[in-house]
């Protein structure tokens, strides 16, 4: 919101600058961005008068002028198309600066000598538009040859930009922020005089007007202004228009939209000649009722719409836009004037449906002063009386005249201090109420403060007591500690399981990386999921920002695969990354189900050093990444199956990972075609389902005494068929290595010519131990040919020495 | 037989001088010390000495034979402790030299700003608290003083699953739900670290970003005690020199409201780039929980009171390590990542 300092100072008596004012209505809560100043970067524009324009000798778009300044007569040059004698311009004389950085200075045009410079509205920084482009300023002719530009114009003045928060929308309106800015300085604003005189009609005798749907319409009211006379508004209205972001077009609109941004209240201004029937109906559209508004497209309404009606057809949108067939026009003599109050919601809908969001809706979405309406419609009469020669009929149409109560709040001076933590004096919470314009009288108990409607924000005690601190500083709030029983800042044993996850991973090596949890659709065809894979049954966002966002992730593996593809592009192709965040799941609740997910990703080549070569990650590395993660957690009975149904995964390579019986995740490497569609060398990943985890972790546990006899080891290097894994032979040792077993560990994987096809050779160590003697070779053999039997017997699989 | 000895004796102690390794003075000990050698040797002979002799022979035999065993203990010492230099200093290496290579890892910015507000906040008492990233329009807006059209919630544009549920657009649901679950009891003292969403994308803004909300409900609470948390947090977190200071603000589930700034760390106060040479950074939003808020979620505003606040978690991270684009963030290039 952008209000002229100039203006506020036709209310408020300002002795600081717009800066020291910006500062002080920041800290009392309307925050004031930026200050622009319209005279800003120019210099020596003054008014001259054109006296004669010639044709220049040698150049046919250009124009010789002699342009009176006052004190004396330039030539100028100028190729304008728009220049006549008589006109009084812009003049910017030799040694002027303009806010481009133009400097101006006298030259030679083609032979002939021009001092200075006539500016468009855009060169003196007024006017951007086309409109303002398309040739010199055309100034009033009343105003004084040879003045100052910047006085002229009133340019000598400062916009200040209001970051207006939604509770102040009060300040929408420049009278209100004159009363704020007079409350937060401590001085009295000044009132608007509205005083007019009117002829001895009565607008009930030319207009006959009907609020068919009052609860989209609380209140309408209406003012009749005959026999005015279009033409430009003065220069000052102009600036403050200007300033606050809206183009001068004649005095009537000028003038509408002066008392609205004046007072808060969005005007409408019919030309009463077009109104059918002399009629105001205030009714809800009929489905598909059809009106061309202002801007020349019709727009097709439907039955929550509220409409203004003349006694045919629709006349206007309510509060949104006008229609075309009743708009004031060069020709327009009399003028209805429309102040209503129309439902913030229906406005918000309607206009957001109708894609329009203008000055005037953005005030009704906010809702408007309802007492505000006759004040509005008669200031708007006083000013067309004044400046477009009007003449105001008697009366005035008030659909709801009764009176309407302000809000009572309750203070009470002792309460604002415990909130606030402060010592203030009844004397100073008081004395803001009287700053504020707040009316109040001692009752029982406290003091029961009335009000004022612009100010709809203050409703209960706590309100009055921001504006108490917000008055007397919120640096006066002193700084202590809460006091009571302490409380114990501890987190869950499930907070600490995912904070240890995750510095888990970073200790073995791993990259955390954060990516978004909506994720494009198109991922499910790069990933080859079968149209009938459960991760397509997602949450889908209804509104997305673009149809790569529209989608909840059901799975990290997509982010997790980008981002590797990223990096890989950057070259930075050898890396471990992983990321911990939810997965959204649909479950047919309200809410879906959104499990902490672990994802992690394997490429490239380990790290090279001086002393050891880089090779290539494979499956292996990723498995003893997950297999640290279960040793760290404790949980023993963890297994891999290998598995041939997640079509992004290898399926030679990847295996889903089980506790006991519950499947917690998957590992492997990731399909080459589906690599490919990411861009992506060979790469692997993990996903495990960590609340899944978390209940398998164990509890408490107990240290199990060693052994302090020596261990007997045996080696065995067993022929094995490529049908049958590693778990399966070391499931059979484990079930018959009896009680003294107490490691098997692989350490030779070989296959060769030197076997039979079709099979390969895995070699273990396995060591037996007892805790309380030292055992003997024939127990350790006995167990040795129990296992070897039965590895032949269940698996076929033999010694091969 | 004497003279004899101290020859043997002189002999074998200028052999074993010039000896030059462990093994030539063992063959040495074994020489003359050995049940062969000479020194034993001679001492078979005492039997033929006279009674006034053989206490003076035994005498010089023991002499010379601890003469000739420290002259070999010495020699060996000496020459172990010579090989020992000799292969300390044949191992000696460029100390210099990289170590092996492990892989590294590394917590993502947020994370790191994460885990230092849980900490900050824990140490003053307070319990963590999480909830759902995907919410009802109940706990996300009406339980904290946003009914349905409702002009503020244009503050915070939303991306909605159904007309009932949406991605979360701040933390503050959470406030709600733990009030809820409190059921009126209080001491009430969380922080809500989480996930947020809102339909904004560019330098300053990403539609999803990262919340801490701190909520405290208690009998006496005040405002003054806000801000002394509040300073307590911008000097744990921004360094013990900072200073705070509130502005007056809005927020629909606070009344006052108020944003607060911390003196800028970079130049002090005095005005820098950073601080747009305002000598105040803007940090978060904050203010005393509504009443309407307390009552929603079965709190009585005339027993207690409360105060929220919400601490933008990738503002935080921006202002610490210097990063000037929200989008670097979630870009997750590992050049960037390996920096925290």
């Amino acid at each position: 919101m952008l209000i002229s300092y100039k203006w506020l100072k036709d209310y408020v008596d300002i002795n600081l600058s717009p800066a020291e004012l910006a500062e002080k209505m920041t800290m009392a809560g309307i925050i004031i961005e930026h200050i622009e100043y319209p005279a800003e970067g120019i210099e020596n524009v003054y008014v001259g008068e054109i006296l004669s324009v010639e044709p220049h000798p040698q150049a046919d778009k250009l124009k010789v002028l002699q342009v009176n300044m006052g004190d004396k007569t330039l030539q100028i040059a100028t190729g304008a198309p728009n220049v006549a004698v008589g006109q009084k311009v812009p003049v910017a004389v030799p040694g002027a600066k303009l806010p481009s950085g133009k400097e101006i200075q006298a030259a030679d045009f083609r032979g002939v000598e021009s001092c200075g410079m006539l500016c468009s509205a855009d060169e003196l920084n007024i006017d951007h538009s086309e409109e303002g482009k398309a040739g010199i300023m055309i100034l009033p002719t009343d105003v004084e040859v040879g003045k100052n530009i910047i006085e002229v114009l009133g340019l000598d003045d400062a916009i200040l930009d209001m970051e207006l928060t939604p509770n102040r929308s009060d300040c929408m309106s420049a009278w209100n922020t004159a009363k704020e800015v007079a409350a937060v300085l401590g001085v009295k604003a000044r009132d608007i005089d509205i005083a007019f005189t009117e002829n001895s009609e009565n607008i009930n005798d030319y207009v006959k007007i009907t609020v068919e749907d009052p609860d989209l319409c609380k209140r309408y009211t209406a003012k009749l202004v005959k026999n005015v006379k279009i033409g430009p508004s003065p220069l000052w209205m102009q600036e403050y228009l200007r300033c606050c972001g809206m183009r001068p077009i004649n005095n009537i609109v000028d003038i509408a939209n002066f008392v609205m941004l004046e007072l808060g209240q969005p005007l409408h201004t019919f030309d009463y000649q077009t109104l059918a029937g002399k009629q105001i109906i205030v009714r809800r559209a009929k489905q598909g009722e059809k009106i061309i508004t202002l801007d020349d497209q019709e727009r097709t309404c439907h039955s929550e719409n509220l409409l203004i009606c003349d006694g045919e057809r629709p006349v206007c949108i309510a509060g949104v836009m006008g229609g075309q067939n009743t708009e004031v026009t060069e020709a327009t003599t009399d003028i209805l004037i429309e102040a209503a109050h129309f439902d913030p919601v229906s406005v918000r809908k309607t206009s957001r449906e109708v894609g329009v969001r203008s000055e005037s809706s953005a005030r009704f979405e906010k809702g408007v002063d309802l007492q505000r309406l006759p004040a509005a419609a008669n200031r708007c009469a006083q000013l067309l009386a004044e400046y477009c020669g009007g003449e105001i009929v008697g009366g005035f149409y008030d659909s709801n005249p009764q009176e309407i109560l302000p809000m009572k709040v309750l203070l009470r001076p002792e309460r604002i201090n415990q909130i606030l933590g402060t010592d203030f004096s009844v004397n100073d919470i008081l004395s803001t109420m009287e700053r504020l314009d707040f009316p109040y009288v001692e009752v029982a108990g406290g003091y029961e403060v009335t009000v004022p409607f612009y100010r709809q924000d203050v409703t209960v005690e706590e309100d009055l007591a921001e504006e108490v601190a917000r008055l007397l500083g919120y640096d006066k709030i002193p700084v202590t500690l809460p006091e009571g029983k302490t409380t114990e800042g501890k987190l869950t044993p499930w907070q600490k399981f995912v904070d240890d996850v995750l510095n888990t991973s970073v200790a073995l090596g791993l990259r955390e990386i954060k990516t978004y949890d909506f994720i494009s659709p198109k991922e499910w065809d790069k990933l080859r999921l079968p149209a009938d894979s459960s991760y397509r049954n997602v949450v889908k966002i209804q509104n997305p920002l673009n149809e790569d966002q529209s989608i909840m992730r059901t799975t990290l593996v997509p982010g997790v695969l980008n981002i590797a593809a990223l990096n890989h592009s950057r070259s930075n192709s050898n890396i471990d990354l992983f990321e911990c965040g939810v997965a959204f799941i649909p479950t047919g609740a309200q809410l879906p189900k959104e499990p902490m997910t672990f994802t992690g990703l394997v490429m490239g080549k380990t790290v090279a050093g001086w002393q050891e070569k880089a090779v290539e990650k494979d499956y292996f590395y990723l498995k003893g990444l997950v297999e640290r993660f279960f040793a760290h957690w404790g949980i023993a009975q963890w297994r891999v199956a290998a598995t041939d149904k997640y079509a992004f995964m290898h399926p030679g390579q990847c295996a889903e990972v089980f506790i006991a019986d519950d499947f917690v995740g998957i590992m492997g490497q990731i399909h080459p075609l589906v690599a490919k569609n990411y861009q992506l060398p060979q790469a692997f990943l993990f996903e495990l389902d960590l609340e899944t985890i978390f209940q398998h972790l164990p509890e408490s546990f107990e240290y199990h005494p060693f052994s302090k006899h020596p261990a007997m080891v045996r080696d065995l290097a067993l022929i094995v068929g490529n049908g049958i894994s590693a778990s399966q032979v070391e499931a059979v040792i484990w079930a018959n290595g009896g009680e003294y077993l107490r490691q098997v560990s692989l350490f030779d994987v070989y296959a060769g010519s030197q076997l039979a096809e079709g099979t390969r050779s895995l070699a273990y160590t396995l060591s037996f131990q007892a805790i309380d003697k030292t055992l003997v070779e024939q127990q350790v053999n006995d167990s040795v040919n129990k296992i070897l039997c039965a590895l032949d017997k269940e698996l076929g699989v033999k010694l091969r020495y | 037989m004497i003279n004899k000895l101290n020859e043997l004796e002189k002999e074998a102690l200028a052999k074993i001088a010039a000896a030059e390794s462990i093994n030539e003075i063992n063959d040495i000990r074994i020489y003359y010390l050995g049940k062969k050698g000479e020194i034993t040797n001679i001492s078979k002979g005492m039997a033929s000495l006279s009674s006034e002799e053989k206490p003076l022979f035994g005498q010089a035999l023991n002499q010379a034979k601890v003469a000739i065993e420290e002259a070999i203990n010495a020699a060996i010492t000496n020459m172990e402790a010579q090989a020992l230099a000799a292969k300390l200093a044949a191992d000696s290496i460029d100390v210099t030299l990289p170590g092996k290579s492990f892989a590294y890892g590394s917590k993502h910015p947020i994370t790191r700003v994460i885990d230092e507000i849980k900490e900050i906040f824990m140490s003053m008492g307070y319990e963590v608290v999480e909830g759902p990233q995907i919410e009802t329009d109940y706990y996300n807006f009406e339980a904290l003083n946003l009914p349905k059209e409702h002009p503020a919630r244009d503050m915070q544009d939303s991306f909605y699953i159904t007309p009932e549920t949406l991605l979360r657009t701040h933390t503050s649901p959470v406030q709600a739900r733990t009030m809820e679950q409190k059921k009126g009891a209080v001491p009430v003292k969380v922080i809500c670290p989480g996930t947020v969403y809102r339909r904004d994308d560019d330098a300053t803004h990403s539609p999803e970003f990262h919340q801490a909300e701190g909520l405290v409900i208690d009998e006496n609470i005040t405002m003054a005690d806000l801000k002394g948390m509040l300073l307590t947090f911008a000097r744990q977190m921004f360094g013990a020199d900072r200073e705070i200071r509130l502005r007056p603000s809005y927020f629909p589930f606070t009344e006052p409201s108020a944003e607060v700034d911390i003196s800028c760390f970079v130049c002090g106060g005095k005005g820098c780039k950073l601080c747009k040479d305002t000598g105040w950074i803007e940090i978060l939003g904050s203010g005393m929980v509504h009443p309407r808020v307390l009552e929603m979620s079965g709190y009585d505003p005339e027993k207690v009171r409360g105060f929220a606040f919400g601490i933008g978690i990738e503002r935080i991270a921006m202002l610490k390590y210097g990063i000037n684009d929200i989008r670097a963030l979630f870009e997750n290039d590992e050049r960037f990542l390996k920096q925290f």
